[in-house]
């Protein structure tokens, strides 16, 4: 039994239903109480769809369950189908209805329809919505694809030249509830076509069992997103020896190291190699000398797996931050997280709980998170600034205008969606430096809410908080006034060191002097 | 009782579970802490249906079950033991500990009532333990309140003392507003229940009159009758007639005269109407479709019609309790159409079919049915918005004109969404 106060992924089922959701010309009958229609409002709520996911739910009973449960899903199924006449039917359980173990999928199966039953079976006690939603496009793909194994040659990428045509790749992962993912495929494939190549199939998101099955019409396959498609990649290159793409092309050193990836596979010559650095503003503005500041800014990372780690290679290398911390809650991709980590010098946070993750941003200080809408929120609490870059969706995250993560248009919006947050910062200590001037208008208001300025609340605050690292220190009023004049955003980190180095010296008052030896002691 | 037209449908439904009703309760009492013991989906249905990302530590949260609690129950109610431990830890404030029951630990047949009992023992003195079930196989939405304020009823202590209790979670503001008037009334012993802190629990007895505020108490009712309470029997305060009705029937309990509660509640009436025509002006005419979720449809729908003259077409509720529901059922016109339960599919054919100009339902509806041309109005808004009592009349009204007025702001109606 785990306590959880709010969960980064919701249950694995509905991963199903993102999949589902996603295309066109599928119905998903999930056995499951009333209440689990919930799950509805993510997709015409957050993602604003004017169309209600293709999703039939039995709506059990308690009083049903001393009958017969199995007909009342032949029912739901049978009525579904006549209704909405999908192509394939997505047939699965959620958490209760796998504990009374009707097997609907069999029951689907067992009712003599024409179309492919894709019967999804995810263990809702030990996995979550990510794997859901990776798990139902492999066995969709599987159960759309299986029959032309046997009589389909090897795919070799190289065959669009046999075949004098283009190049065509499918984009594989994008999906409803995913960072970004509308603009993204946008950007690739606008990538893609300048390099000539062309587009097969783009799924889950607007593809239809018809375009899977015309997957293996593309040499080779573009993993967008390994937590959704890695499976389904894998799959297809074992059994029609289709290859994949392993960069994800977030910054700008993984888009041209995609392009790269892309190229080699279908040996395909890069004609345009030197233009790709200039195709975004980010280079030049992060080399711009009003970006000097940005110089070694602490930065704390936390996200799923792909954005995670996207985001640490680009702060480091591409704006010049350092990471003080990176974490996912992607499980299935922490063994990535740990790696990508540990080049940084640093230990990967690997947690569901969002209250680990706030201590662990805490203690490193930092003075820009890059986290998702919770951490902007935990961000926000500590006066830090914050930048979301990844799911859990927020209706935040599907803005009206055109705003990818990937690509070129990508690395621009990265740039200005990271970069403002901290001009904010800058100004909000300013703000912090000037209010004693008497031109101050009392009562301004903080993007940051009211804890970035509250120097005296965030000590004392503090002082209850951090009860053992603050036994037998007292803080002299030098030492507290000197602390007031250090930015907030730095405020926590030296405070802690000066503690620090105050026990490690037997040093009984902080004074203003003790400040400054700690911070000689600590450069 | 008027010619109403009853109908029962059964089928797949669109509503939510009984669970959903913690993200007003644990607002209502601060110093409770709701502790769901489910599984990951609830924990996800309580965080979106809350609609907000938490700002502070919540005072809810789910124990969420693994595959070794399933192997085995009696590892369950160790696990659940220490989960509560840890909490308490962490959260040393908290006075009253609902155990929430969910589909999964229902099925399972985790026995919560034990569980509670045995750490009542523990932490005696220190947290109360107590028990209900807001799972969705057997509760919908607002009877989560039901189960939550049925379980606090063993712990009320009696007294024969003469009161008035307001049964139903209310606004704060809400609240004052009414015991003032209750007051001026000349009823001076006034309560509520649930109260703002979970440990001033109302004493209740034979000279208790318990006056419902919301219509999804029935089980609550049943309870407080088995007390002793004497039930007072009224339409529910939603709108100027609902509200006045509720006073009168309250005066009379208490052998007021009716001469004074209209003395005292018709300045409150005569500015409520003014501030009611604007709404009146929009929703007259209009084409009413509830779908059900709340149980508050039916004195809606009373409301929408008697006081802003929409037509009803379909009044669903997810349950009808006929005889808590009595009065309003008398106050709505010849043949409105409650239908009892849900097919949604159905439903839904029967919206398009009827054309309504507005539909209340839930969040999962709303934009499809927009993105078809009709407007709608979130049936979970009535559960967070002061919507009691004459004075908040016109603002419940505003509810369901804004949609209306917002329709015929923005006038393209042939939308691509996306």
């Amino acid at each position: 039994m785990e306590l959880t106060l709010w969960t980064y992924e919701g249950p694995p089922h509905v991963g199903a239903m993102r999949i589902a959701s996603s295309m066109k010309d599928i119905h998903y009958v999930l056995h499951a109480p009333q209440g689990d229609t919930y799950a509805d409002l993510l997709f015409t709520m957050i993602e604003r769809r004017g169309q209600r996911p293709p999703v039939t739910y039995t709506t059990f009973q308690a009083r049903d369950l001393g009958g017969d449960t199995a007909e009342l899903v032949k029912k739901n199924i049978k009525e579904a189908v006549e209704r909405f006449k999908p192509k394939t039917l997505l047939v699965g359980e959620s958490c209760t209805a796998e504990l009374i173990q009707d097997q609907p999928g069999a029951l689907a199966k067992g009712m003599g329809f024409d179309m492919p039953i894709v019967n999804l079976e995810l263990p809702a006690y030990s996995k979550k919505e990510n794997w859901g939603a990776s798990e139902t496009f492999y066995q969709l793909t599987r159960t759309l694809l299986k029959n032309k194994v046997s009589s389909s040659d090897k795919i070799s990428p190289l065959r669009w030249k046999e075949l004098g045509r283009r190049p065509k790749v499918n984009i594989l992962g994008p999906s409803l509830l995913g960072f970004r993912c509308r603009d993204d495929v946008i950007e690739i494939q606008r990538i893609l076509s300048e390099q000539g190549i062309d587009t097969n199939v783009v799924a889950p998101l607007g593809a239809s069992p018809d375009d899977i099955e015309r997957l293996i019409d593309a040499e080779i396959n573009i993993c967008l997103y390994q937590e959704i498609a890695e499976a389904s990649c894998e799959w297809l290159k074992r059994n029609f020896g289709m290859e994949y793409t392993n960069t994800i092309p977030i910054g700008i050193k993984n888009t041209i190291e995609f392009v790269n990836e892309v190229h080699k596979k279908l040996d395909l010559p890069l004609t345009n190699k030197k233009e790709l650095e200039n195709k975004s503003k980010l280079p030049w503005y992060s080399k711009s000398v009003d970006s000097n500041y940005l110089t070694g800014k602490r930065v704390f990372i936390f996200g799923d797996g792909t954005h995670a780690i996207a985001a640490a290679k680009i702060a480091k290398d591409e704006l010049g931050f350092e990471v003080v911390g990176l974490g996912t809650y992607s499980r299935e991709m922490a063994r990535q997280v740990r790696a990508t980590a540990k080049d940084l010098n640093i230990e990967a946070l690997i947690t569901n709980n969002y209250l680990e993750v706030e201590d662990a941003m805490k203690k490193a200080a930092p003075e820009l998170v890059l986290g998702t809408q919770m951490e902007r929120h935990s961000a926000k609490r500590l006066g830090i600034p914050c930048s979301v870059i990844s799911t859990p969706m927020h209706v935040q995250d599907v803005p009206a205008r055109y705003s990818p993560q990937m690509g070129w248009e990508g690395a621009n919006v990265i740039f200005d969606d990271w970069v403002h947050p901290l001009m904010m910062g800058l100004e909000e200590h300013l703000i912090d430096m000037f209010k004693h001037d008497f031109e101050f208008v009392d009562g301004h208001q903080s993007h940051l809410g009211h804890t970035a300025t509250k120097t005296k609340d965030f000590i004392k605050s503090d002082e209850k908080k951090e009860k053992n690292s603050m036994e037998g220190i007292i803080w002299t009023e030098s030492g507290r006034a000197e602390l007031t004049k250090v930015p907030f955003f730095v405020r926590g980190k030296v405070k802690t060191n000066t503690e620090k180095y105050a026990i490690l010296r037997g040093i009984p008052e902080i004074s203003d002097e003790t400040l400054y030896d700690a911070k000689a002691y600590f450069s | 009782m008027s010619k109403v037209e009853f109908n029962k449908e059964t089928g797949p439904r669109e509503v939510f579970c009984g669970l959903t009703s913690i993200v007003w309760l644990h607002r209502r009492m601060p110093d409770a802490f709701f502790l769901v013991v489910g599984s990951r989906t609830c924990a996800h249905l309580i965080q979106s249906a809350a609609g907000v990302m938490i700002f502070a530590e919540p005072r809810f949260g789910t124990a969420i079950l693994e595959e070794k609690d399933l192997a085995g129950l009696a590892d369950a109610h160790e696990e659940l033991d220490r989960v509560v431990n840890d909490l308490i830890a962490r959260r040393p404030e908290i006075k009253t500990l609902f155990l929430v029951g969910s589909c999964p630990s229902e099925v399972i047949k985790l026995d919560l009532a034990t569980v509670a009992e045995k750490l009542n023992k523990r932490f005696l003195g220190q947290v109360r333990f107590v028990n209900y079930s807001g799972s969705g196989i057997e509760t919908t939405f607002t009877q989560g309140e039901d189960g939550a304020l049925k379980a606090l009823i063993p712990l009320m202590d009696s007294s024969n003392a003469e009161k008035l209790l307001l049964v139903g979670t209310l606004a704060n503001n809400v609240e004052d507003r009414f015991k003032k008037i209750f007051k001026n009334l000349g009823i001076s012993n006034i309560e509520s229940f649930p109260p703002r802190q979970s440990t001033e629990l109302p004493k209740i007895g034979k000279n208790t009159k318990v006056l419902l505020t919301q219509p999804y108490l029935s089980d609550t009712v049943r309870d407080l009758k088995h007390r002793g309470c004497e039930i007072i029997s009224a339409p529910f305060p939603l709108g100027i007639e609902g509200s006045t009705k509720w006073f009168l029937a309250a005066a009379k309990a208490f052998k007021i005269s009716e001469l004074k509660v209209h003395e005292i509640i018709s300045p409150l009436i005569n500015r409520a109407k003014l501030a009611l025509e604007s709404h009146k002006e929009i929703l007259k005419g209009k084409r009413l479709f509830l779908l059900p979720e709340s149980q508050l449809e039916i004195s809606l729908a009373r409301f929408l019609h008697n006081e802003c003259e929409m037509d009803l077409v379909e009044v669903g509720t997810p349950y009808l309790n006929k005889d808590l529901m009595k009065e309003e059922i008398n106050l709505l016109p010849d043949n409105t159409k409650i239908v009892e339960g849900q097919h949604v599919e159905k439903q839904l054919d029967r919206v398009r079919k009827s054309n309504p100009d507005l539909v209340v339902c839930g969040m999962g509806l709303a934009n499809p049915l927009e993105a078809e041309g009709i407007s709608t109005k979130w049936s979970i808004e009535m559960v967070f918005s002061p919507i009691h009592g004459i004075d908040q009349a016109a603002d419940l009204a505003g509810l369901f004109s804004k949609p209306l007025k917002r329709n015929q702001i923005l006038t393209s109606k042939t939308l691509v969404t996306h």
